[in-house]
């Protein structure tokens, strides 16, 4: 197969370039001191478009401008948001434990960062293709419950074991889900590797091959995501007017900041796995037989169709925070037991049943 | 109804009880009410609000102002129908004075009356969806507020404490601006209010969140002495302008909503409707407002003769007594003010223990509470 943007001739070339100047160990040394650093980089700059977009989407669903004073239509805010952060006191609470208190930030940064890794941004252009892709981005995912759990624990704060604890069953519960509707699309491709999901999109979307059952299992994945979120509507774990701030109440300056921008990393991760997933990744748009419109479309860079899925999603869910109230602690557990693990359990069997009897296309 | 081995001391409580306090500063307390609760995980077993954070004493201050001046002190009573606390305290001192106040300045008083309705429910309506956490409910409310505001502000030259009612009438006339604005509100918030619905009413989650909970059962509505839409939400009809017709609520068309669930999704309900009746009285009064005096000729100094005096409005929130001793000097002798809030605060604990935290700031929403009316 071959594609207009191909980046693994670029990766190749930086990788042979290590090998010829330095041994095999340096080279992986290197290596991943450079990845290291596109991640970070990725992370605090998606970090600042994700603050400003979500104010600027919160501001038209409420009729408002948003942030329009600092820079060209206020698209600096977020940078002075993080320097206000930053000069900050970080403060902590006298009777805190102070090294887990410290640490939980510091957990659910990373577990987010971690979760990028295995996911492609175009052909060529991906961190590490493991091939038990899918499996360990639900895996590392649900650690971040863990550092959620040390915050609201080490904070001593009655308020913020409520939100840790409401967390806790939260995520362990809509992980099942999340992780069902993922299946479904594993079974569609035969694979558990993100770059052979991408691949076996190429004559279409899963959202459009796989017929009711990938809609559904697309429908599931968005919800139980938007809860492992603990974004709004599922935002229990925060659940400012009644916990007054969640797990992360007693936190401030860069502390808070860290939380705060873990939340908006995982909010691209889930994204960026349902468009992987569900919507082709980095693969173009692609109708049947029009191989004009089919060809025109392939010159569009690949990375550009992966962001604007991914946007997109991002887009939706901001969406339902600035639309939908709360639910209550029970409403949200009932709606994950006796619903949506049901019915994905139902549509795994069907999704199972149609790759034996190849019905997709 | 709480049986007396129920109510228990919290200061009691045992080591592996779970005691939240919920305020002073808490976002859904909407002011500095405290409320000590006993949690069992989610689920709230017992609840003991404490007032005083806001006491300011403003019966006793009223007692060392002329029949002129108290009235404003009220204004800062229950903040959202400031115009009603001033309208009943007037009206107590019109009683003691047998003043008959002019046509124009009834007509006008009422106006302002259902334009303060509108603006309180409309505020409710906006930290109702912030309590149950959606955020754009907010923006949509404070739109078609704001429009009140204006037009407050532009006769009586303040926004939410008006302090427009004087014994006798009114200060001054309305503003040569103030039809064509009201007319230009009611056709705006006409058009906005199907947005309100869609927006909150209609909501899956929200009907969820109220529908069953917070259960106020008729007598238990009448023993609490809770009144205003939340006693009406439980089927108790108690509307002052129906039942002791004042300033010539007699007059006008207009019908008291009832609802008899008694749930907090009821108590939403009676609101919003309560809101389409505020604009049918606005509109059968607005074109119609009667010429002449706006306000009756009194004397500079006001004594009442000896004696008790007893008002009463409905206010946003419900029922607002005014109860005057006059001594016959130019001060009260003693002032007592029977406040809405006070009483539907008393029901909290029937309704909300028992339910999740949720339904405890969901139940604190629909009672619509105004803390420094409960403290005064």
């Amino acid at each position: 197969m071959k594609y207009i943007y191909d980046f693994s001739f670029l990766t190749s070339k930086i990788h042979n370039w290590f090998l010829a100047h330095c041994s095999s160990g340096w080279t992986i040394l290197w290596e991943m001191v450079i990845v290291g650093l596109c991640a970070i980089t990725l992370f605090v700059v998606l970090g600042l478009i994700f603050v400003y977009m979500e104010r600027k989407v919160a501001a038209f669903m409420q009729f408002r401008l948003g942030p329009n004073r600092v820079g060209p239509k206020g698209t600096l805010q977020a940078v002075a948001d993080t320097v206000k952060l930053l000069m900050k006191e970080g403060f902590t609470p006298q009777a805190a434990d102070m090294f887990l208190f410290n640490l939980a930030p510091f957990i659910v940064l990373s577990v987010s960062m971690l979760a990028l890794a295995p996911l492609p941004f175009a052909k060529g252009l991906q961190i590490y293709d493991i091939n038990i892709g899918v499996f360990y981005i639900s895996a590392v995912s649900s650690i971040s419950v863990i550092g959620i759990l040390i915050a609201g624990w080490a904070s001593n704060n009655k308020y913020s074991l409520l939100g840790a604890m409401r967390s806790g069953a939260q995520i362990v519960s809509y992980e099942l889900s999340a992780g069902l509707s993922v299946i479904a699309i594993v079974a569609f491709a035969g694979s558990m590797s993100l770059s052979d999901i991408v691949e076996s999109q190429r004559t279409g979307w899963w959202i459009f091959k796989g017929h009711i059952p990938a809609v559904i299992a697309f429908v599931i994945f968005i919800i139980a995501g938007t809860a492992e979120l603990n974004r709004a509507p599922f935002d229990m774990a925060e659940a400012e007017s009644e916990l007054t701030g969640g797990f992360h109440t007693e936190y401030t300056g860069m502390r808070f900041a860290m939380f705060f921008l873990a939340e908006y990393v995982n909010m691209f991760v889930v994204c960026a796995i349902g468009a992987t997933l569900f919507l082709g990744g980095w693969m173009p748009l692609h109708f049947g037989n029009l191989s004009g419109f089919n060809h025109i479309m392939d010159y569009v860079p690949p990375f550009v169709w992966f962001f604007g899925k991914t946007f997109f999603l991002v887009w939706v869910i901001m969406w339902f925070r600035w639309t939908f109230p709360r639910l209550r602690i029970d409403q949200l557990l009932t709606l994950e037991w006796k619903y949506l693990m049901p019915i994905s359990l139902v549509n795994m069997i069907i999704v199972a049943f149609v790759v034996i009897m190849k019905w997709h296309f | 109804m709480i049986d007396k081995e129920e109510i228990e001391d919290l200061t009691q409580a045992h080591e592996e009880d779970f005691i939240l306090n919920v305020g002073p500063q808490h976002p859904s307390t909407h002011g500095v009410l405290r409320l000590k609760i006993k949690l069992q995980g989610e689920t709230v077993t017992h609840i003991e609000p404490h007032l005083g954070y806001i006491h300011r004493s403003i019966e006793k201050m009223c007692e060392a102002s002329s029949y002129r001046n108290f009235i404003y002190l009220t204004s800062r009573m229950d903040y959202l129908s400031a115009h009603m606390n001033n309208q009943a305290c007037a009206m107590v001192v019109e009683k003691g004075l047998q003043l008959e106040i002019p046509k124009r300045a009834k007509v006008i008083r009422i106006l302002m009356s259902e334009l303060t309705r509108l603006a309180s429910h409309q505020l409710w309506w906006a930290c109702t969806g912030l309590d149950l956490g959606a955020t754009t409910p907010f923006f949509v409310g404070f739109r078609d507020r704001e429009v009140i505001l204006d037009i407050f502000d532009e006769t009586c030259g303040s926004r939410l404490t008006m302090d427009y009612n004087v014994p006798g009438g009114i200060m001054f006339d309305i503003h040569p601006n103030f039809q064509k604005n009201v007319h230009a509100f009611l056709k705006g918030f006409k058009k906005n209010l199907p947005e309100y619905h869609q927006l909150l009413t209609g909501n899956v989650i929200f009907q969820n969140r109220t529908k069953g909970v917070g259960y106020l059962s008729p007598e238990d509505t009448i023993s609490f002495g809770c009144s205003g839409p939340t006693a009406r939400g439980s089927g108790v009809s108690c509307d002052i302008r129906k039942w002791q017709p004042y300033d010539g609520y007699e007059d006008v068309q207009f019908n008291e909503v009832l609802e008899t669930a008694g749930d907090c999704y009821a108590r939403y309900l009676v609101r919003m409707r309560e809101m389409e009746e505020s604009v049918k009285i606005i509109e059968q009064l607005i074109d119609n407002i009667p010429e002449g005096d706006f306000q009756a000729k009194t004397k500079a100094v006001l004594k009442l003769p000896k004696g008790e005096f007893y008002s009463r409005v409905e206010t946003a929130r419900g029922e607002l007594g005014v109860y005057l001793v006059s001594d016959g000097t130019s001060k009260p002798y003693r002032m007592k003010f029977r406040s809405p809030n006070f009483s539907n605060l008393s029901a909290l604990r029937e309704i909300a223990v028992g339910g999740k935290i949720g339904d405890l700031v969901a139940n604190m929403a629909m009672l619509d509470l105004v803390i420094p009316d409960i403290d005064r």
